[in-house]
This record gives C-alpha cells, structure tokens and sequence, in this order.
C-alpha cells in the first residue's frame, strides 16, 4: 500500500491570486477505505481553499472523533488542526474563535460525532451563530466500529449487516435551521459542482454555516437499499438550484434567466448567484425553507443545494460586540489601561 | 470522442514514450525493472533480442528514447535510458547458453549480406538461427561496419564491439572480410535467394574552398581519418586542428585530436550553436576536454602561405528565421576570421555512393541517385535485393540500422518461404494484471523524486593520454539502481472497466497529476478545454470510457499519469487495474503461422 503521494505534479497547474497551485492546499495520503466519499470531500475543500486564495495559515481546521474527523489531516497541511474529543469540536471551535476572531474556522465531523454524542454541542454552537463553517461528513453509520446506523440513518435504510433501521433519522439540516442557524445547505460527496461552490459560499458567510454532505460509506453502507449509498444518492437527490460563488473583483460573465435568479451579495463584496430549480422555495426565508424540506422529506427525495441563509446574519463577535483585534493579541496595556482610564470610566457612571 | 480501444495494440504502446520513440522498439521499462532487480543477464537478453548491441549502444546510441521519457514532462531531465543498458551489459554473466541454437541442417536458402556493419549483422542475427546460409562480405578487416571505423575507442571499447559482433559472427555465418565488392552483378550471379546491402553511408562530404589544392596534404575528410586511426594508419595529428562541422563525427574528430596531438583543436560550425546536429551530451563531452566551439562562422578559405597551410579564413554570419522557421545565415558585414591550423578535419555531412551498382539490375534509382526502397519491407525493386541502414535512406544511426535489419530480416523470411513480403506479422503484446494483493502491486509503484544520476567519467589528464581509455565510467550497481528506480514503469498502464466503476471520484481526488475527469462526453478538440488539468499536447492520447450510468465518460489525459496505481489503490470496485503490458516487435521466424497450417504441422 502506498504511504506517500509522489511529489510530481501536473507542470500547468493554475496558480491562484497568492501564486499557490492546488498542491499547495493539499494533505497526507488518505488512510480511509478506498472510494470513501470523505476524501472526496477533502479535495472540493482543497479546491474551495485554493480557488478563494485563502492562505493556508489563515485557516484552523478542527474535528472530533470518527472517519470523518481523520480527514484533516488530508487536506490543508500547512493549516492550523486541532484533533479534539469526541463531539466536542463545537467548544473548542467556540474559545479559538473567542480568541483569535482573525482566523477562518473549519469545523470537520460525522454523523456521529455530531448527531449522537455531539449534538448538545452542535445545537448550541448554531444557537450561538459562531462564525465557522460546519462540514458535516454524514454516511449514516459508525464507520470506524464497523458499521452499526447512526442517529442520521433513515428509518427502513438496510446498510450492509441486512437489518432495516428502526429509529427515526435525525434531519441535520432542519435541526440546524430550528437552533437558529444562519447557512444550512445539503450536498453529495459525489457532486463537487455543487459541493465546492457552496463551500466557497459557506466560508465567506458570516456565522454558523452548516453543510450536511451525504458520503456514501463504501465498506458498511453502500449498498443499494441504503438511503446513503452513491446509487440511492444519485437516483433520489433533487437540487435547490444550482449555486455559483462569484468572488469579489471577479466579473460575472455567466448568463442567468432572470426570473428565476437571485444574486446575492455578501459582506465581503463576493456574491452569491442562485439558479432556482423549484420557484416556491425561498432559500431566504425560514419558513419557506423548513417548508421545502419537509416537502422532499415525505417525497423520499433528498434535497440538496442551498436550504437556507440569513442574508443579515450578525455572529457571535457582533452580538457581543468584543473587540475588533483579537483577543489574543491584546497587550497588558490595552487589557489594563491604569488609573486614568479607571477614573474615566468611574466619572462617567457618576 | 468514441471509446478508446485499447486491445489496439498501438494505443498504449503509445503510452510507453520511450520505447515508441525507440525505432527498434526495446521493452525499455521492462529492462529497467530487471536492472533494479539485479537481473542484469535478463536484462541483456531483453536489449538483446530487441536491439542486437546492447553494450555498444550503451554507450554510443542516438537516445531517441531519452527526449521522449515522461520524466522530461514532470521534471527536468529523462531516465538515463541508455547508461542503464550498459548497467545491464557491464554486469551481465555469460549469456552463452542463452543463445539460439543454430540448426545443422540449414534450410537451403543462401543470403548474401554486403557490409558488416550494424544492419548486415542484425539481419544475420535474426536469419542465422532459422536455418539460413548467410554469406557476409566486408572492405574492413573485421565486422561492426562504422561502429569499428568512425566510433573512437575512447567511446566504445575494442572489447565491447568485438564481444557483440562475435556473437553474430559465431552463428555459423560465412564472413568474408577485407573484399571490396565491386559489382553487385557478380554477387547475384552467384544465385543467392536473396541479397542484402548494408554498406552504409560511406562517402564523407568536402568543401571546395579556394586554397585547397595546396594545403590537400593536411586537410582531411573526418570519417576517412577517423577510420585511420582506428585502424592505427594514422598515429599524430599537427598542434592546431581546426574541425569543421557541428556533428557528431566533428565531436569524435576533435575529442580524437586531442589525443593524437592535438593542443589547440577547435570546432567551427556555421550554424549556431543550439543548432547543430550533435547531441547535446557529446558537445558537452567537447567541452569537457577544453575544446572550443565556434559557431556562426562559414569556412572560406585555406590561407596558404610559400605552400604551407596557415590556417583558414571564416565568414561571421547569424540565423534568421523566416515565418515557417526556415532558417538562413546572413553575414554580419565583420571582417573575416582567420584562425591558425596546422591540419584541417571536414566533418560537414556524409553520403551513400553505389558505384559498384549496375544500373541494369532492374534496381531503380531516384533522382538524387539514391536506390528506391520501400520503407516497410526494405525490399527495392529487385525483388530479391533488399537495403537497410545508411545505405536505404541516408545516414540515421545504429538503432535505425538494427531496426531496418530486423525487418529486412521478416521480409527475406516471407521471400524465401514464398510469402507475400507485404504480409507483416503483427506485434507480439501481453497484457497482465500486476495486482498481487488489495494494495500491492508486482511493481515498484512509489514514485522516486530523485534528479538525474551522472556518469563518472576517467580523469581528464588520463583520458587525454591514451586514445583507448574509455572516458565514461558507467554506473556502478548502486548507481544504477537508484537511477533505475527514476523509471515510471511507463508499461504498467491503467486499465479502466466502466461496468465497475460506481463514480465516487476516489481516482480523481487521488491523482497527483490531475489527470483523471468525469464528465459528458464530447468531440477530442472541446473535450479537451474541460478536463481536470490542461490537456494541450494533442500528441498524448486521452483515454475515454463509454457512458457512465450517469451518462458522463471517464477522460484519462495520457499525458503526464505518473503510473503510480493511485487510481487503482484507491478504487473500491476495482474499475481501475494496473496491467504490465509488454510488446515486442516479431522478428523473423517468430510469428505464428496462420490457422491451418499449425494443424498442418502438427
């Protein structure tokens, strides 16, 4: 087997804007199980991180326990990791974050990680709307303790072992949306034409975003009755619309049908453009939102693409209005300013 | 684009750069594999079937494999292709009980081969052992044609020429040496089923410049001298030597003169320096021995004074370029140069001469006296008289000349057995799996990122001083070992099932070199706009799948596919699989007779 990838890379690769090619974005070899829809994941991150020019040490990426959290080693090898404890990536995401606000926060769990023993955490890290995007690499089973369902596998979904699931499934996406988070969308391992725009847009959205990617588990979950296998995904997936990241600076120079086309701008100046499949659906409006999921829910369709985003999303940092330079680089000057400063203070509660 | 077939054999042998680039077609990869493995007789015996001279050409061959390696397209520089073959002829033990066995009883068909050079040889290599009588004749006092006359012993040891020469001449061969055959009329009366001209290209070019009818005595034609010393006629040359010509045989000229006395020898070709004709490495080995090139200098005349050569008058002129890249040498306007010379070696070019052809022979001659050969059968219109070599279509080199003689060699065979000459044999291909468990494969996969390794070469000082001193030391095991692990096992090729692929992109993620891309399918020149990578180089074939059950092909870019196995590693179902595929072109007497004729025989 082999442990290493070899360092020749295509002569042409495309350099982005900071002169880096795609390599440079790029992790160890994989050690998942071959055809494991998380390496695909891993490379429309490595793709979404290059092609938005983010420099590699502007990022922390972080995980939990499971298949899923071993991906970050996979990818972005020159960012910053944190391999926490099982379901419990949300908190440590959460005091990073507090502290130095100046980094991009990738967040990396499974269904279990995140839908079992994570889930007081993840409920709570959209409450709070951190700014972070939240990949969720969910195959409906414990992979890495040999396959039993997980909380997300659909009610009757058989995995490999023959047994139909007996328990209701949890929909992530509508959990999300109900604990308030501001970027919930649904994609497929298997589809980085969608998958990797929707990270792009998910980075740059300010606050809790939310990408339940389904990845088809090829050694315990993949076979044709199971509701996370590639053939099922492919057959039942139905898409919100095609989504398109148009970084700022960049012109637009796709043509869209104007009725059925939203554009949206984000803080940064970079847009989002929308290619609605379905005209009800308002990828901007909660209620229409929940409503649309729900309606694929009990058409046993799956619905992928972007559900939903707050367009005036205010993250942690805003609503509690802390400081503009990060904590972690204030001195002892600016934490204590002395006596003077206290005396002001003092003079104005008089 | 339509599926790519790939039980085409010409498809993937594309794939395999080096050994398409080869006229011979050598196995190179497979070779090299063996040379790793320590299985140097093996993999002499591989050069020796394909090419016939593996120690010679390791150490005097043309490369047209090495501008052709894949590493040249991912890296700097290619696999030292033919100081490997050495590594294979330096370590090998005998090969004698290797060799085929030359039957008592001959066929009854005669052969003349005229010349004994690389073409003849290989054509009695490959006819010797199915029975044949094969007659050589030969001007020279041994066999090796201009391997033993032009190449200098300091380039290809007496020893080494002679060893691989004598395993052909030992065959059972009837050669005739030290004869000039002067009428091809006399050798056909002689009745032989088939005769084979391999004479080279024995005519060295001269310039007729004003002053050479007194300065003859000490200007020479390059090949003529350096067959004089090989053949120790000549022993010294005077201090300064001016070469004229930008070949190779101008490198072996002036590298000779440096031996024989030469102190200031130098090189003046017209054109400029990148290019001239030689290798790259030979003029770099010029270099090496302090001898200078001048280049963009046109030769005008002997300057000869009280009727003694003083030196020679050159023109400076520069190359320009028109639209189509036609190249023309303008002179600057500068005043000649005149540089110093005591003896002068025209090294300009070399031609064939067939002054002992009759006319009548119902062999037909073009327009610029050269005979009409067919370039698959090497068979001129003379049914019976067959050219290869420098003597078919002008001077090449001595992997042409094998190649040429292996296939006048099938066709003689097709003559003699009453055969349409015209009905080749196809070439002989495996295809295996190299799988040997989940993730291993019976091939060194890793791919290592190691720059090219140098040849030693013997101290310059000692080089100088003695003509037959080999310069290059060759690599040692270890050396070529490691150089051997730069090969990218060209021939291990990705095979690709549709019907098992579940498209979960695990090949594409995986691929160093972005090769891989799923995607509809379309015609070659817009596919090629959309594939994971750029895909310009429409010389590199791109290998397409039919639909997918998402109705979108696989596109595999030939192009820079490290033959790592990733894809295959990484692929659940199996769709992809690393298959060693081996292809040898069919010599003479090693096809397999058509259906019917096996029963017949059985």
């Amino acid at each position: 087997m082999s442990y290493q990838v070899p360092k020749f890379r295509h002569p042409e690769l495309p350099v982005n804007d900071l002169g880096y090619t795609k390599a440079d974005y790029e992790g160890s070899i994989s050690t998942l199980c071959a055809g494991c829809g998380h390496d695909s994941i891993s490379g429309a991150i490595v793709m979404a991180c290059h092609e938005l020019s983010i420099e590699p040490h502007k990022i922390a990426k972080l995980s939990g326990i499971g298949c899923s959290s071993k991906t970050p080693t996979y990818f972005l090898g020159k960012s910053h990791g944190f391999n926490s404890v099982h379901g419990r990536m949300p908190s440590v995401v959460t005091g990073a974050a507090m502290a130095n606000r100046d980094l991009l926060y990738l967040g990396v769990s499974g269904d279990g990680d995140t839908a079992s023993i994570g889930m007081g955490q993840f409920a709570h890290v959209a409450r709070r709307n951190l700014n972070m995007v939240y990949i969720v690499m969910n195959n409906g089973c414990y992979g890495l303790t040999k396959g039993q369902d997980s909380a997300t596998a659909d009610e009757g979904s058989v995995s490999k072992k023959g047994d139909p699931n007996v328990y209701s499934g949890i929909d992530l996406c509508g959990t999300a949306m109900q604990m308030g988070a501001t970027f919930v969308a649904r994609s497929f391992s298997g589809d980085k034409g969608q998958l990797v725009p929707l990270i792009k847009a998910a980075i740059t959205h300010r606050g809790f975003a939310l990408i339940d990617v389904i990845s088809p588990c090829v050694t315990f979950n993949n076979n044709p009755q199971s509701t996370k296998s590639y053939e099922f995904v492919r057959e039942h997936a139905e898409a919100t619309g095609t989504v398109d990241f148009i970084p700022m600076r960049k012109e637009i120079t796709t043509d869209y049908d104007p009725g059925f086309s939203h554009e949206v701008t984000l803080h940064d100046g970079s847009s989002i453009h929308l290619y609605k499949m379905d005209e009800t659906h308002d990828p901007f409006d909660r209620r229409s939102a929940i409503n649309t999921l729900e309606d694929h829910r009990s058409k046993h369709s799956i619905l992928t693409g972007l559900i939903y985003m707050d367009k005036d999303s205010r993250e942690l940092h805003e609503v509690l209005e802390t400081s503009q330079r990060p904590l972690n680089q204030l001195e002892e000057g600016d934490l204590c300013p002395g006596n003077k400063m206290l005396e002001n203070i003092n003079a104005s509660l008089r | 684009m339509k599926p790519t077939d790939i039980k085409n054999p010409e498809y993937f042998h594309k794939v395999v750069d080096c050994q398409y680039a080869c006229p011979a077609h050598t196995p190179v990869p497979e070779y090299i594999r063996l040379i790793a493995a320590e299985r140097y007789t093996d993999a002499y015996m591989v050069n020796w079937h394909s090419n016939v001279f593996p120690g010679i050409l390791g150490r005097t061959c043309d490369r047209p494999c090495e501008p052709a390696c894949r590493r040249v397209r991912v890296e700097e520089d290619p696999v030292a292709i033919c100081r490997l073959k050495r590594v294979a002829a330096d370590n090998k033990q005998t090969i004698a009980d290797r060799l085929p066995k030359i039957p008592e009883q001959k066929n009854g068909k005669r052969i003349a081969l005229i010349g004994a050079g690389p073409a003849s040889l290989t054509v009695a290599r490959d006819l010797a052992p199915l029975g044949y009588i094969i007659d050589i004749y030969d001007n020279q006092f041994a066999g090796g044609g201009m391997m033993r006359s032009q190449i200098p012993a300091f380039r290809l040891p007496i020893e080494v020429l002679d060893e691989e020469v004598n395993y052909i001449l030992d065959m059972g061969v009837n050669a005739t040496f030290d004869v000039e055959v002067d009428s091809l009329r006399s050798v056909l009366d002689k009745n032989y089923d088939a005769v084979f001209v391999g004479t080279g290209a024995p005519r060295g070019k001269g310039l007729n410049l004003p002053g050479l009818e007194d300065a003859r005595e000490h200007v020479y034609l390059g090949i003529d001298w350096l067959a004089s010393v090989a053949f120790e006629h000549t022993g010294s040359i005077g201090k300064r030597v001016l070469v004229l010509g930008g070949g190779n045989t101008a490198m072996d000229c002036c590298r000779t003169s440096r031996r024989l006395g030469g102190e200031d020898v130098r090189v003046v070709v017209r054109s400029p320096f990148e290019d001239m004709k030689a290798s790259p490495w030979e003029k770099e080995d010029a270099m090496h021995e302090g001898i200078p090139i001048y280049n963009n200098h046109v030769p005008k005349e002997f300057v000869v004074e009280e009727g003694e050569l003083k030196g020679m008058l050159f023109e400076k002129v520069e190359a320009r370029y028109d639209e189509d890249g036609n190249r023309s040498l303008v002179p600057t306007g500068e005043d000649l140069v005149f540089m110093e010379a005591d003896d002068v070696l025209m090294a300009i070019g070399q031609e064939n001469a067939f002054p002992w052809i009759e006319r009548d022979l119902g062999i037909e001659f073009d327009k610029w006296d050269m005979p009409v050969v067919d370039t698959v059968t090497y068979q001129s219109t003379n049914e019976k008289v067959f050219f290869g070599g420098d003597a078919a279509f002008g001077p090449e080199n001595i992997i042409t000349a094998v190649a040429h003689g292996h296939q006048a060699a099938i066709s003689i065979d097709l003559l003699c057995s009453g055969r349409d000459v015209t009905d080749r044999p196809p070439p002989q291909v495996t295809l295996a799996s190299q799988k040997m468990g989940v993730h291993e494969w019976s091939y060194d996969n890793a791919v290592a990122p190691d720059h090219r390794y140098v040849v030693p070469l013997a101290p310059l000082e000692e080089a100088l001083a003695n003509r037959k001193l080999e310069v290059e030391l060759g690599f040692d095991p270890g050396t070529g070992y490691k150089e051997a692990e730069r090969c990218l096992n060209c021939d291990v090729q990705t095979i690709f099932e549709e019907v098992r692929c579940i498209e979960c992109d695990a090949c594409v993620d995986i691929c160093p070199t972005d090769c891989i891309t799923f995607t509809g399918n379309g015609e070659e020149e817009e596919l090629r706009t959309r594939l994971s990578a750029p895909a310009h180089d429409t010389t590199q074939d791109l290998y397409v799948s039919a639909d997918l059950p998402t109705t979108r092909v696989m596109v595999k870019d030939e192009n820079v596919c490290l033959h790592c196995g990733l894809c295959a590693e990484r692929c659940p179902t199996s769709a992809w699989d690393m298959q060693k595929f081996l292809y040898n072109v069919t010599k003479a007497g090693q096809d397999i007779p058509p259906a019917g004729e096996k029963e017949a025989a059985a």
